[in-house]
């Protein structure tokens, strides 16, 4: 079977889950039901704890759906404490659906799927080991990718339905009310687990610092939280994000950053009152740098700047470029210090972000985004969750959420060492080309045929050397030689979604 | 030609290749390592076989240790490992560049 962009797909795998292929990024507007939780009733008198074995005892069994939230990143020390003790337990077939899975996590997860407590997973991503490891067969069901918003989705409509969602927080009350700016693991924006703490039938807060009731702000309400579990250590600080995220100094990186600013400002799209979100890479985020140079001297401002927030956002939010920032998520202290202080930087939860079955999601407003790429074949559908060797090293994140943009700007190297980043076809589409517009290499970049107009604005822009696509992935392959396939068995070890829910690509898996 | 000495050109840095050549007793004996290796390993090899052939190499033990360098790294330093294997650093081969 394949879909609309030639992608094979499993026609058993795809029958036996009920999954449709791909058809187009139109969303439309029909008519959605969604979910709602179960609620144990509670006055709040009965939710604080210490013995986290017992919540679990109680609550988690066999056959269930469990999530976490990655916001703590590398420094989280949640996951690890849970899943070992549901392991202790002896507890099997659990679904895990967390927001996605970051490398602290892998050695846990590996030993929870080789003991069976773990048999299926749906995340954003996976890296190092485990994304290894599954890459080869570890688990006997297809790993679920979805982006930020296609797990909102997912979670509003039921087709993930978590029964237990286990929630670190820096600070809670003793009935449940907690946020993320404050406490010595904070990390700003709870964005993404905003939507387990609303949807999941029983939610258990985890935290090592228990605060005078009632806590303000709620971002989590006292509400949605049937426990309060005190442990010793939630996170690790220093490991949750950098201090502030510095600019790459890396040249390849500073050249594709500029050309991509002269891609934007002389775009109809750069005008007073645009919006943008940009990426974590490196030449993503140095392009707010020369933005803001292009933005000062134009006398033009931002009406809001969206996604996952960096200092450099918070920089031009300061200078009054931007007006608002709309955060899902933090990448640095700077930015989360900035979302508990700063009245215009405005927490969101992943529906309102990016879900596309939604009256409106943040992305649907947004004007430009900027955001890389592993790899990009000549149709501009882009990988950003398989390596070069077709192991699963990536996630899916908001790429596919914020590539909805008006102008999509996808920037990457043309070749990395060896590894070339344009090509004929890509080993895993994730966002499809058809919401890309302009790819960004230092050699020069490629604008998407069904995008003529944009064509027209950018054609006589001095510097601005424009290719076909094809061209690009001709001279890079010039530059690495001629690759041999990868192999893979027929084996399908993960399947991405599209935000809409649809089938975009399958994941085989590796032959050794 | 005869290898001399053991040498070693290149570095660890990424997009580079570490190029050992020491003594051999069996031909031309290549040990790769490359996170590439799977797409390009075959090709690394061909490109540090043939400058073994251009020198006339009868034994030779080459170990490559490649960070995803291009072939014109590959080839400048395998050329220069194996000038200095057998001390003729000083005395470019033309015939082989």
């Amino acid at each position: 079977m394949e879909n609309k962009l030639g992608r094979t797909l499993p026609a058993d795998v795809m029958e036996q889950l009920q999954l449709t292929p791909f058809q187009t990024t139109e969303i439309g507007n029909p008519e959605v039901q969604r979910t709602a939780p179960q609620v144990r009733l509670s006055t709040g008198n009965d939710k604080v704890t210490n013995d986290l074995k017992k919540i679990i005892q109680e609550n988690v069994h066999d056959g269930m759906t469990i999530s976490f939230h990655h916001h703590f990143r590398n420094g989280d020390f949640v996951f690890n404490q849970v899943m070992k003790i549901i392991m202790e337990l002896g507890i099997k077939n659990l679904t895990l659906a967390p927001s996605s899975l970051t490398g602290v996590m892998n050695d846990v997860a590996i030993e929870a799927i080789k003991q069976g407590t773990v048999t299926a997973i749906t995340t954003s991503g996976m890296r190092g080991s485990l994304g290894d490891a599954v890459s080869h067969g570890l688990l006997a069901k297809p790993v679920i990718f979805r982006s930020h918003g296609g797990r909102a989705r997912a979670i509003e409509n039921g087709e993930i339905k978590i029964d237990v969602a286990f929630l670190g927080v820096p600070n809670a009350d003793r009935c449940g009310n907690a946020n993320g700016s404050y406490g010595d693991e904070a990390f700003g924006s709870l964005g993404y687990a905003l939507m387990d703490a609303n949807y999941a039938n029983k939610v258990v807060l985890l935290t090592d610092n228990l605060v005078d009731y009632p806590n303000t702000p709620a971002s989590i309400k006292q509400t949605q939280v049937d426990y309060v579990v005190e442990v010793d250590q939630v996170g690790d600080p220093d490991k949750i994000g950098s201090g502030a995220t510095r600019f790459t100094k890396d040249p390849k990186n500073l050249k594709i950053a500029n050309l991509v600013s002269d891609v934007i400002t002389n775009s109809s799209y750069f005008k007073d009152g645009f919006s943008f979100q940009t990426g974590s890479g490196g030449a993503a985020l140095a392009v707010t740098r020369y933005l803001r140079a292009a933005m000062e001297a134009s006398n033009i401002h931002a009406s809001f700047g969206l996604g996952g927030i960096t200092n450099p956002m918070v920089e031009l939010l300061e200078a009054g470029l931007i007006d608002k920032l709309m955060d899902v998520q933090d990448f640095d202290k700077v930015a989360a210090q900035s979302m508990k202080n700063n009245l215009n930087q405005q927490e969101i939860d992943a529906s309102w972000y990016a879900d596309p079955d939604n009256k409106a999601a943040m992305v649907d407003q947004l004007d430009v985004s900027i955001l890389s790429a592993l790899e990009i074949d000549t149709d501009f559908n882009v990988n950003v969750l398989t390596g070069a060797d077709g192991i699963i090293r990536g996630a899916v994140g908001g790429h596919q959420d914020a590539a909805t943009a008006k102008l999509t700007i996808i920037c990457t190297p043309l070749v990395r060492g060896r590894i070339p980043s344009v090509v004929k076809s890509a080993n895993t589409v994730v966002t499809p080309g058809s919401s890309v517009d302009v790819l960004v290499t230092e050699r020069g970049i490629a604008v998407n045929p069904q995008r003529p107009d944009l064509l027209a604005q950018l054609q006589n822009v001095p510097g601005l050397q424009i290719y076909s696509i094809d061209e690009l992935a001709e001279l890079a392959q010039q530059i690495v030689g001629t690759e041999a396939p990868l192999e893979f068995t027929d084996r399908t070890v993960a399947l991405v979604e599209y935000r809409d829910g649809s089938i975009i690509d399958a994941i085989k898996q590796r032959k050794d | 030609m005869e290898i001399k000495q053991t040498a070693i050109d290149g570095t660890l840095e990424s997009s580079d290749i570490q190029i050992t050549v020491s003594q051999g007793t069996a031909g031309v004996q290549i040990e790769l390592t490359s996170d590439v290796a799977e797409r390009f390993g075959t090709q690394i090899k061909a490109t540090i076989a043939q400058i073994a052939n251009d020198f006339q190499l009868e034994n030779v033990k080459i170990k490559a240790v490649d960070q995803g360098a291009l072939d014109c790294v590959i080839k400048a330093r395998t050329i220069t490992a194996i000038q200095r294997a057998l001390q003729t650093s000083a005395e470019p081969a033309w015939e082989v560049l």
